[in-house]
């Protein structure tokens, strides 16, 4: 078994080794919306971890803690392979080296260099590609016993792809009015597969064939989207988000949406396992070069500037009423910068922006009314700044 | 005047440099000849030997310490962000940094990394650039990668000041540096031999001036300081002898570093201002400037929370390793609250100690802390602790 990290999540290669595949990210999310991550991160906290850090950590350490039983109450094995994909996010490093310092499990470290100046320049691109070949497929293959063959690592890739145009669509969906899908609540359930286990995977192919034909249908029937009370009918307000989602009241964060008529058209969040709406494939004729771009261009891997600019974008191609930033506590890949975010788009586009904080997996950091009354005043704000608008033509 | 102890007088002269959030030695340094530029760069590490080949002045920003008043900066910051990015913002926005022609963001956590970004567009008729450094230690794959940042850092800082910058030029910017460890790792060797003679306070101070100093009138200044303080003696006080890690970043306030010595500890080593110490020996220079600079960086460098260790038996090498080569009976963690490297480092490195029956304490603090009481008796607490536990 391996674990790897959702951001720069090299699916494709670990099954080239026969490697199950966790993921603590979705491991710690699952425990948050099953309510068990509370007591983990106290756990951990307890066991020397400071309530200041990153909570994904703490909720994966403190599964680990409790004797490594996983999110569905069946027992997760130790990982015999830590696969550090360093993409994006400092924590993640740490995040491994914890897990390694206290189980032993052996690590290699991908060290995916950050796009500061906005752009994937050939020495990083080199660097990623050189890593895979020099150090991480041969740890893979000495760990697994398994030797490499690149023409399995290439079929994985053609079904990646195909996988991936469907996501597209589907993703794209949503600039119909009114958007047949949620691109932020509903989107978790569309990325799931695809930011995991799964991609490269005949069933996650066909999984995405099926769902982007729904949702085709749903577009020429002129629906809105399906959300855990029924379909919403009205679509009042069309928004951009950006950040993770709260996991811990997931269900209530929703529904404070779509009881306005709140629709999420598009979010960074459904690009964190992969940026493939600007054109990226992953690409079965340079198969290595190909996993090299795809962590260096996921969305955390983006500097501040390319990830202001794709909001932006996201506003005008969606034409959404304005951008809601959900800044997370735990995350300072995610949340640092993000009041210059605001500022930038809402200075760019003209719409209106709005800011929530709450966290992914510590229930004490969600304040429903805080959330409720924010995004009560944000609705408020778009309508009057469409009146204004109607006035002024 | 003529009274005052030379020792006191550099130290006088150093906190001198250290209130002036103006940066008034930079701008002297720069009106004394035409065309000068100077570059800033945050911590841990950066290759200043390249700026310096340049001809211009590196300068370390960090932060805004507890005598900056932070408006503006806490506009673009939530609660739960550590202090040195807002008071840099800060400095910034009130136009402190002007002086600067560039600055450069070093790969140290995602704050600072974001904050590359948004210095771009804060600032945007200004160099800026991210360093990435590798985690890989191969030569021929994270060397490589090194190399070729330094290659791109090195065209950058050529075209800002209109001239190509020769192996020759970094091969003698690395010697002149490679005089400034030497003096720092004096300065430190004699600080761990005579702790009362060179307070804490005072080195601190000392390795301050060299952000804003020249390397080469720094490096002066340290040999002087340590001739200056054997000068005068000082009264040897019963303390326990301890390594204060986790500020190599934001800043604890000089206070608390006076407080933790008042308090009855001292302060043996440390890892404030790593990029003073993070190559940790010479740095060969004939030829092959942006190669030994890598391999020193690889192999012979500091080790920091913002550092992969490759293995898990590493973990922990270095800071032990200072503990035992300063005779250091204890290691007290002060880390700046929400660092995520320093505060998910910290169980790793207690869990090491603990293995090698070494004592620490820990506590968080930040650059604008206030309140000493607390910090000094628990560091009191800490170092009587020490000592009865030597005793029995
Ligand atoms: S800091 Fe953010 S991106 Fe990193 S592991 Fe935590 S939640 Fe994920
Ligand atoms: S204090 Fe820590 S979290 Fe803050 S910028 Fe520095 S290293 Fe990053």
């Amino acid at each position: 078994m391996s674990a790897t990290f959702v951001p720069g999540n090299l699916n494709e290669l670990l099954m080239c080794f026969d490697f199950a595949r966790s993921l603590p990210e979705t491991n710690a999310l699952q425990n948050g919306m099953r309510k068990k991550s509370g007591k983990f991160i106290m756990d951990a906290e307890r066991d020397g971890q400071s309530e200041d850090v990153c909570t994904y950590v703490k909720a994966d350490l403190g599964m680990m803690l409790g004797g490594e039983v996983g999110p569905t109450g069946d027992p997760l094995p130790t990982p015999d392979i830590l696969l550090l994909s360093y993409t994006g996010c400092f924590t993640f490093m740490k995040w491994f080296e914890l897990i390694r310092h206290k189980y032993g499990c052996e690590t290699v470290m991908l060290h995916v260099p950050y796009q500061g100046e906005g752009k994937v320049a050939p020495n990083m691109r080199d660097y990623v590609v050189k890593q895979l070949k020099e150090t991480v497929i041969p740890t893979l293959e000495r760990v697994s016993g398994v030797k490499f063959d690149i023409d399995r690592l290439r079929q994985y890739m053609r079904e990646s792809a195909k996988a991936e145009e469907d996501l597209v669509a589907v993703l794209q969906s949503a600039k119909n009015r009114p958007s047949p899908i949620d691109g932020y609540f509903g989107a978790v359930y569309y990325i799931g597969p695809i930011f995991t286990a799964f991609r490269g995977m005949p069933e996650a192919t066909q999984y995405y064939h099926v769902l982007r034909g729904e949702i085709e249908e749903r577009v020429r029937a002129g629906k809105g989207p399906i959300t855990p009370d029924g379909e919403m009918t009205d679509e009042k307000y069309r928004l951009v988000v950006e950040g993770p989602p709260n996991w811990t009241s997931f269900r209530d964060f929703w529904k404070m949406f779509y009881d306005e008529g709140a629709v999420v058209v598009a979010s960074t969040y459904a690009k964190v396992g992969g940026v493939y709406d600007f054109g990226f494939r992953h690409d079965p004729d340079h198969p290595i070069e190909s996993l090299a771009e795809y962590c260096l261009g996921c969305y955390t891997n983006l500097n501040l500037p390319s990830r202001i600019d794709m909001i932006c974008r996201y506003i005008d191609e969606y034409q959404a009423d304005g951008l809601l930033i959900n800044s997370i506590k735990s995350c300072n890949s995610f949340s640092a910068g993000q009041l210059l975010v605001l500022r930038e788009v809402e200075k760019r586009t003209g719409k209106p922006a709005a800011f929530i904080e709450t966290d992914l997996v510590d229930p004490r950091y969600f304040s429903a009314a805080n959330v409720k009354n924010r995004l009560e005043s944000y609705f408020q704000m778009i309508k009057a700044k469409r009146v204004a608008t109607a006035a002024a033509h | 005047m003529a009274n005052v102890p030379p020792v006191i007088a550099i130290v006088e002269r150093c906190q001198a440099l250290f209130d002036d959030l103006d940066f008034n030695a930079v701008k002297q340094w720069k009106a004394a000849a035409p065309g000068r530029k100077a570059i800033g760069y945050m911590p841990v590490y950066v290759p200043r030997e390249l700026v310096h080949a340049a001809g211009m002045l590196p300068v370390g920003i960090l932060g805004g310490g507890d005598q900056l008043e932070v408006i503006q900066g806490d506009a673009y910051y939530q609660s739960y962000i550590c202090r040195i990015p807002r008071s840099t913002i800060e400095l910034g926005l009130t136009g402190r940094l002007d002086c600067l022609d560039g600055m450069l963001f070093p790969s140290i956590c995602d704050v600072i990394r974001n904050l590359s970004g948004m210095w771009q567009i804060l600032f945007p008729n200004k160099f800026v650039r991210y360093i990435d450094v590798p985690q890989n230690y191969e030569d021929a794959v994270g060397g490589k990668f090194y190399v070729s940042e330094l290659e791109i850092l090195r065209d950058e800082l050529a075209k800002l000041r209109g001239a190509p910058i020769t192996d020759a030029e970094i091969d003698a910017s690395i010697r002149v540096y490679n005089d400034n460890r030497a003096a720092i790792r004096d300065l430190y060797a004699y600080r761990a031999v005579k702790p009362w003679q060179a307070p804490t306070a005072e080195v601190y101070l000392v390795l301050r001036a060299g952000m804003v100093l020249p390397p080469e009138e720094h490096t002066q200044l340290v040999r002087e300081y340590i001739a200056a303080a054997d000068a005068l003696p000082r009264p040897k006080r019963d303390n326990a002898r301890v390594v204060l890690t986790g500020g190599f970043c934001e800043q604890p306030p000089l206070a608390l570093i006076k407080s933790i010595e008042m308090s009855g500890c001292y302060i043996v080593d440390d890892d404030f201002m790593l990029v003073t110490r993070w190559l940790l020996d010479d740095v060969p220079a004939h030829g092959q400037p942006l190669e030994e600079l890598s391999k020193a960086f690889l192999h012979r460098s500091a080790s920091t929370a913002a550092k992969y260790d490759a293995k898990r038996e590493d973990k922990g090498q270095f800071l032990l390793h200072q503990v035992k080569t300063r005779g250091a009976e204890g290691v007290v963690f002060a880390a700046p609250s929400f660092c995520d490297p320093a505060l998910l480092e910290r169980p790793m490195l207690q869990d090491v100690l603990a293995k090698h029956t070494v004592p620490y304490t820990a506590f968080k603090y930040a650059e604008n802390t206030g309140q000493m009481a607390p910090i000094r008796e628990q560091a009191g607490t800490f170092a009587d602790s020490i000592k009865l536990w030597s005793a029995a």
